[in-house]
């Protein structure tokens, strides 16, 4: 299989976009694929503690692209994991410290070694923005069904075709089946209508993210995690895997289940 | 009928159908910031087919995106100066 080099982003903060680097970047390993996950938020660095992995960085990504290291020094192994890297940020450099080309020679040397090698982009549109995109085969754009996120999402699919990232898909991150009900929440189509770019995924608002950020394991390893579920299906679709999208799948409650069973009985 | 009804449970238009309408008026001014490049392309193209019906004067030509409240428009100043016989088309 062809390595490929996706960049995760999504302009806005705090959408989502370190979550959903690590839970796919897991479910990824978990389906048995050589997967490496790279920090590219110098300064801010996250992934590390999302993962669980803070304490053994010794080396980060500006030693690699300096030469202060090898490669394979400052990938760190996941415990859970065989198939599974990380490469961390620098914490107290900024963003200015990597150049687009260096990204782009650190990416294709990953693609030796990995089948997909995940970038987790800072927010915003600057310097940060375009290192990460640099390398990448294709981007997945993360978004909330709110207006501020979505608003921004659609600036970043404009900078990304700009930078010849055509193919973006999106993942809607944290949505709430029941405000979507009550018409307090745009839903799958508004937000794709708006922002014209194909699904890859979406994933409901789950307090298990939070549970498993504080313990730093993904959610994806919890296989009673609804937002754990969703990943491990977008990891499959990354895969080539056809699966449908599971838009609905929380309003399968109880009722609607009551009402299926009757329809059957009758 | 509706209306009525959500009229005395005091109900509003659902926010999403509100934050829908202002996304799409935001977005029409997000995305009118087209780059000078594709500017310049429209304005060729522009030049191109007026000039099959009219004479145009190609100095004083101005081809422009602007933004209002709720709207954005494509604004062309083309004087003309001369037409084209409408055999001659």
């Amino acid at each position: 299989m062809k390595s490929k080099v996706l960049v995760i982003t999504s302009g806005k903060g705090g959408v989502g976009k370190t979550t959903t680097t690590a839970n796919l970047g897991t479910a990824l390993a978990m389906l048995g694929k050589k997967v490496v996950m790279l920090d590219t938020d110098i300064g801010l660095r996250n992934l590390d503690v999302v993962m669980g992995l803070e304490n053994r960085i010794v080396f980060d990504i500006v030693d690699v692209v300096n030469g202060n290291c090898k490669i394979k020094q400052a990938l760190i192994k996941d415990k859970r994991f065989e198939g599974l890297c990380l490469l961390p940020a620098a914490q107290t450099k900024d963003k200015t410290a990597v150049t687009p080309h260096q990204m782009k020679n650190l990416t294709n040397e990953l693609r030796k070694d990995f089948d997909f090698i995940l970038v987790d982009c800072p927010a915003g549109i600057e310097q940060g923005f375009k290192n990460a995109i640099s390398g990448a085969d294709d981007a997945i754009v993360v978004a909330t069904p709110e207006i501020s996120s979505v608003r921004d999402a659609d600036r970043i699919i404009g900078l990304l075709e700009a930078a010849g990232l055509s193919n973006s898909k999106l993942i809607i991150n944290r949505m709430r089946h029941k405000m979507v009900k009550r018409g307090d929440m745009m839903d799958i189509d508004d937000i794709l209508d708006i922002l014209s770019i194909n699904l890859l995924g979406v994933v409901p608002e789950d307090e298990a993210i939070v549970v498993s950020t504080n313990r730093g394991e993904p959610a994806v390893l919890e296989t009673t995690s609804r937002a754990g579920d969703a990943y491990r299906r977008i990891a499959r679709r990354l895969t080539g895997e056809d699966l449908p999208i599971d838009s609905l799948e929380d309003s399968v409650n109880l009722m609607d289940r009551f009402k299926k069973l009757l329809k059957l009985a009758r | 009928m509706l209306e009525l009804i959500n009229r005395i449970f005091g109900r509003e238009t659902n926010s999403k159908d509100i934050a829908r309408e202002r996304l799409r008026l935001v977005l029409v001014h997000d995305r009118s910031t087209v780059s000078p490049e594709i500017i310049s392309l429209l304005r060729d193209d522009l030049i191109q087919v007026i000039q099959k019906y009219m004479d145009i004067d190609l100095e004083g030509l101005l081809v422009n995106i602007e933004g209002e409240e709720t709207s954005v428009a494509l604004i062309a100043n083309i004087p003309i100066k001369g037409m084209k016989r409408a055999s001659a088309i």
